[in-house]
């Protein structure tokens, strides 16, 4: 394995392709972030597979498999996608979810059809149109790479540049409206890097998998951090650790397309992030669980307090049933007994007494709800 | 800014025949609305008559089919600096990554223009806003771990880092605690106070000539305008409210008491 990762990068083609995959990672890093702060992952799902039709076109167009009339291709028809959308919405009471669903179908299908119609055309250049669908980075050559690098040199100063302005449009338009700043450009301008982004994307992931590329590094990355800035480089870092990591699996195992490996890696880093972070499911869970242990353990010691203070001796020792008779079904005092137990607080009596230690007594007076805000 | 050079005689807000519509829907009927400088009024009318669009319609957030908007006797396109917007606080996403003193900051952004980024002037104004409301502690909060009227405070914070001269409000109480009422009505007394002038879309009928001086009621058209003493009446709450208010100011007033 060690010998196969030395051999990739050490080689000429290999280098190349890894350095387009990572480009292609930064890019759709930082312009998926933009999407999903927007709530607009769907409108990059839609673009990337509204891309097909507009490629065959290109190539039909053309006669040859040239990469920048496919390009322009590609991105003509995923504008005129988002541009039908508009359109349908504003225009009839067709909500927007329906209507991007709509469009993916009807444009995908379309791709799909002439894709089989442009491969029935006698012509050895139509042979790796449909690589397209789900990528082929070992494809990649140093002009692809070129032309990835450009484009998302040309992404990232649009949001280096703007960034402020993108952060109004994201958080608070109407707002930003009002300062003057144009959200319809400043719309137009996001949709814009976001389809560069799913353009240069289409060798390497292709159009089926491309809106992973732009959603799973900003949702992995959102759920670590509360600053646009660093989770916008959380992204970029996430899709481009994925992006080479895919291409090193693709080509180390045969047969196994880049797009879906790099879209595996991608989803892989998202699933354990939104399971794991700071504020990820199983992060959360505990934190619960922990909280409800520290919540009962609280309750038995100011019911053993409450109890023993009838008896005007606060070290006065109580059974557990007596303590378990005043609590809920399914509340185990035995367990919150040994945990105050292992925490001093409180100790055993005989078979099943318990009672207050000093420790206890102090404890159970830092307990009023006032002052035990967490 | 230009405060020094406004004429007290021309209105600090002048709305004139101002008319919107979504798709065949009239929102708003032929409104012509002065607001006298350093005045504070409250926009009232029942649910649906229209003060959102108000507000957002005076700067042109929704297109007018019909009229005229001018602040200080200018277009409200060559005076957007003089105009403060304090958005609904429901409209934003308040789970967006950003802190408290950055939100407060992009009050600035229009100052600084496009491209220009917010410096040490910028941040030094942010927080000596949320002084002002009270929240300079929250400074380096997440967006997402504020209360409601916390989400308000920073909202005002982030409009008066824009050192306007007019304020528009769209109901800067909803939802907000007790002690924030407080604090927001102080800090807009203060401001017309000072000769700013503030419209704020308003609620509870209950507080409104306890907060305000004048009162716009609004039903699509406009019912009535002027000072709460005068307009602020059972007969124009009716006609804008039909029989779905059983608020009558005149009986909290002896002075208007038959």
């Amino acid at each position: 394995m060690l010998e196969f990762a030395v051999g990739l990068f050490s080689d000429y083609t290999a280098r190349t392709i890894l350095l387009g995959a990572a480009s292609l990672g930064v890019v759709s890093g930082v312009v998926g972030s933009y999407a999903v702060l927007r709530k607009q992952s769907l409108v990059g799902d839609v673009m990337s597979h509204a891309a097909l039709p507009g490629i065959v076109l290109a190539f039909i167009v053309m006669g040859v498999k040239e990469q920048l009339p496919i390009f322009i291709g590609a991105a003509l028809s995923a504008v005129l996608a988002v541009f039908l959308i508009n359109l349908v919405t504003s225009n009839s009471r067709i909500k927007t979810d329906s209507a991007m669903g709509m469009a993916l179908s009807v444009f995908f299908g379309l791709g799909l059809v002439l894709l089989t119609y442009a491969q029935k055309i006698p012509d050895a250049n139509q042979a790796g149109l449909d690589k397209f669908l789900f990528g082929q980075a070992e494809a990649l050559v140093e002009k692809d790479v070129l032309v990835i690098g450009v484009t998302g040199l040309f992404a990232l100063l649009v949001v280096g540049l703007f960034w402020k302005e993108f952060k109004l449009l994201c958080f608070d338009p109407d707002f930003g409206g009002t300062m003057g700043f144009s959200m319809k450009s400043l719309d137009l301008l996001v949709t814009a890097v976001i389809v560069s982004a799913i353009v240069i994307g289409l060798q390497t992931v292709g159009v089926v998998l491309m809106s992973s590329m732009l959603i799973a590094p900003a949702v992995a990355a959102r759920q670590w951090t509360g600053s646009m800035g660093s989770m916008v480089i959380l992204a970029a870092s996430i899709a481009a650790v994925s992006g080479v990591t895919g291409v090193a699996l693709s080509a180390g195992f045969e047969n196994v397309p880049t797009g879906p490996a790099v879209i595996v890696c991608v989803s892989v880093i998202a699933f354990f992030s939104v399971l794991f972070s700071p504020n990820g499911f199983f992060t959360l869970r505990f934190k619960e669980a922990r909280s409800r242990r520290e919540i009962k353990k609280d309750y038995v010691l100011k019911a053993l307090h409450d109890l023993a203070l009838e008896h005007d001796d606060p070290g006065y020792a109580h059974s557990e049933r007596l303590l378990a008779l005043g609590s809920e079904k399914g509340f185990n005092v035995r367990k919150s007994l040994s945990q105050l137990q292992a925490a001093g607080y409180v100790e055993r009596v005989g078979e099943e007494d318990w009672r207050l230690t000093p420790g206890g007594i102090h404890e159970i007076r830092k307990l009023s709800p006032l002052e035990k805000s967490r | 800014m230009s405060s020094g050079e406004q004429n007290p005689v021309v209105p600090a807000v002048r709305v004139t025949d101002l008319t919107v519509a979504y798709g065949d829907k009239t929102v708003l009927w032929d409104i012509d609305l002065e607001i006298p400088v350093g005045s504070m009024v409250a926009v009232v009318g029942p649910n649906g008559a229209g003060k959102t669009t108000l507000i957002k319609s005076i700067q042109g957030l929704v297109p007018r089919v019909a009229g005229v908007v001018s602040i200080h006797g200018k277009p409200y396109e060559k005076q957007r600096k003089e105009v403060s917007y304090v958005p609904q606080r429901g409209s934003v996403d308040w789970d967006f990554p950003t802190s408290v003193v950055d939100t407060v900051k992009m009050g600035s952004y229009g100052d600084l223009g496009w491209i220009r980024r917010p410096g040490k002037k910028e941040h030094e104004k942010a927080l000596s806003a949320l002084e002002k409301v009270d929240m300079l502690e929250f400074a380096h909060r997440q967006i997402s771990q504020l209360s409601g009227g916390q989400q308000q405070r920073v909202f005002l914070a982030r409009a008066l880092v824009q050192s306007a001269s007019v304020y528009l409000l769209d109901e800067p109480f909803q939802g907000v605690d007790a002690t924030t009422e407080k604090a927001i009505v102080r800090i807009l007394k203060e401001l017309a106070a000072g000769g700013k002038t503030v419209l704020a879309v308003h609620h509870d009928l209950n507080t409104v000539s306890e907060y305000y001086e004048r009162i716009a009621i609004v039903n699509v058209g406009l019912v009535a305008s002027g000072s709460v003493d005068e307009v602020f009446t059972s007969k124009n709450l009716m006609t804008a409210y039909g029989g779905k208010t059983s608020f009558f100011p005149e009986r909290k007033s002896s002075r208007r008491a038959v």
